[in-house]
């Protein structure tokens, strides 16, 4: 049986050419700089500096931290009562409500926005505010799904015991479901604002030119000013801080049970 | 007492009702003015299918959709193969060598899509690699592949080692087991996993933007680009609308519909 793992052979080969390689050249155009056109093998933090250094840069970077903020909370918002509604239904209505709520993740995230394009073109809304429609509509679902599965894994028999001793619905719902549900939205957060950081097409496309987040940055970086070093840079930033972000949730998640 | 709880049903109801309209809004709306006789997107004048003809006419799109469809195509079946076979070899390998592999196996997947977008574009611009429709579909496999090993080795995992290992001992050559024991087992998991791989290429928009060059471009990459609202892209919204769920239907019916056919057969 051993033999059979030179059957995956061909894909560490893969793994070394199309995804370690990739991330290296990542690092390497990072902390190098280049003249016209050619690396020069040095070692230089200016890059990080650079972007550190400007407040330009900064706001951009919190306005795409506090957009992508919202959105997540917006989407626990509306999305945790919606699970919390579907798991106490009847078990087949629950399967179709998800399935519902499925089927439109599996349509072009860019026409879906088109849409919202077109739609919000008839109204006289802030440019920020359609941003949102767009994000909260793009990764509500996702946030409602991960919510549901852990409200729905939940032992009924422990609400049962809650009423048993006394509590009314909102004490057991605050000191049984609510808390039991947490790993569920952790992973909807980790779901939303992962994503959310980075995305650059729901700004571009529903808050017209003028909507610069740290995406359309490192969009702007390579596509257009042609500086891999600069953009190579914001990119490990952005990424540092949104896995960051997700160490201290997973963190949130812990210290609550230990409690 | 009751009345308060039928109260509460009404607004939990209404509650979903109203999330699932926000979801449904936008599908809804583009197929309705799809059908419209004019570029409004707020009155309905009357129904055309102009907006269909205009985009039979229209070059680009027509392109678009066609490498969106070969570029998946390739995607998918390269990913399949290559992600299926991997998955087994690693389900035999030892813990620790499986589990890194695994680990770097999910970056793509964990990775915002952008940074997966430029290590990809450093990488081919640094070799010098024209980006083509080659570097696309290298990178539309490179996403693709960790999404089936991630639907195929699960199942894996449930697998009796036994009953493979009995194949061989009665005589059976690794390759008989492979396909006549192993694969016939995995296989829905295979199919779900070829499911996920072509969606993801399909609808991707990222990674494709910085990896096909100048030349090419997806359904994504064609609708991102363009400057003023074309309507047409109603009536292409439309149709993926409808391919998608017909997809779906099917591909939630076929399984159903062939354990009933077994049962009828066991009976």
């Amino acid at each position: 049986m051993k033999s059979f793992f030179r059957m995956s052979y061909p894909y560490i080969l893969w793994i070394g050419l199309f995804i370690i390689a990739p991330m290296v050249m990542i690092l390497l155009y990072a902390f190098t700089r280049s003249s016209d056109g050619a690396i020069t093998f040095k070692f230089t933090l200016e890059n990080f500096g650079r972007f550190l250094s400007d407040p330009t840069f900064l706001k951009v970077l919190w306005t795409s931290l506090r957009i992508a903020l919202i959105t997540t909370a917006v989407c626990i918002l509306i999305g945790y009562p919606a699970a919390l509604f579907i798991a106490n239904l009847p078990e087949k209505r629950q399967t179709f409500l998800i399935l519902l709520l499925t089927l439109p993740m599996w349509i072009n995230m860019l026409l879906k926005t088109y849409a919202w394009r077109g739609i919000l073109m008839n109204f006289e809304i802030e440019s920020e505010i359609k941003v949102f429609i767009g994000m909260v509509y793009d990764f509500l679902p996702y946030m409602i799904i991960q919510i549901h599965t852990a409200i729905a894994k939940l032992d009924r028999e422990l609400l049962t015991a809650a009423y048993d001793l006394g509590a009314n619905k909102w004490r057991a719902f605050l000191k049984v479901t609510l808390p039991l549900s947490v790993p569920g939205i952790i992973s909807g957060i980790t779901l939303v604002f992962l994503p959310a950081v980075s995305s650059f097409v729901i700004p571009k496309l529903l808050g017209g030119g003028n909507y610069v987040l740290i995406g359309n940055l490192i969009e702007t970086y390579f596509l257009v000013a042609g500086d891999w070093n600069f953009g190579s840079a914001i990119s490990l930033i952005m990424a540092l801080i949104i896995i960051a972000s997700m160490y201290l949730t997973r963190k949130l998640d812990t210290s609550g049970k230990e409690e | 007492m009751k009345a308060k709880k039928r109260g509460w049903r009404f607004f939990t109801s209404g509650y979903l009702i109203l999330v699932l309209a926000f979801i449904y809004l936008p599908i809804l709306y583009v197929m309705l003015f799809s059908f419209n006789d004019s570029k409004s997107m707020i009155s309905f004048s009357g129904f055309s299918l102009r907006w269909y003809e205009d985009m039979l006419e229209n070059r680009e799109m027509l392109e678009s959709i066609k490498y969106t469809v070969i570029v998946a195509l390739i995607a998918t079946g390269v990913s399949t193969v290559v992600g299926t076979v991997a998955a087994i070899g690693l389900s035999k390998a030892r813990p620790l060598v499986r589990n890194l592999i695994l680990e770097i196996n999910n970056l793509p997947v964990l990775n915002p899509d952008i940074v997966t977008a430029i290590s990809l574009m450093l990488l081919f611009l640094s070799v010098k690699i024209q980006r083509s429709i080659v570097t696309l579909t290298l990178a539309h496999i490179t996403f693709c592949i960790p999404y089936v090993i991630l639907s195929v080795m699960p199942k894996l995992r449930q697998l009796d080692d036994n009953v493979a290992e009995a194949a061989m001992d009665l005589g059976a050559t690794p390759w008989v087991a492979l396909t006549r024991v192993i694969i016939p087992q995995i296989y829905p998991a295979i199919l779900s996993g070829a499911l996920i791989a072509f969606s993801m290429s399909f609808d991707d928009f990222v990674i494709s933007f910085f990896t096909a060059g100048v030349d090419v471009q997806n359904i994504s990459m064609y609708v991102y680009s363009m400057k003023r609202f074309n309507p047409s892209v109603n009536a292409l919204s439309t149709l993926i609308v409808i391919a998608v769920t017909l997809i779906l239907v099917l591909a939630n019916l076929i399984p159903a519909l062939r354990e009933r056919k077994n049962k009828r057969e066991d009976t």
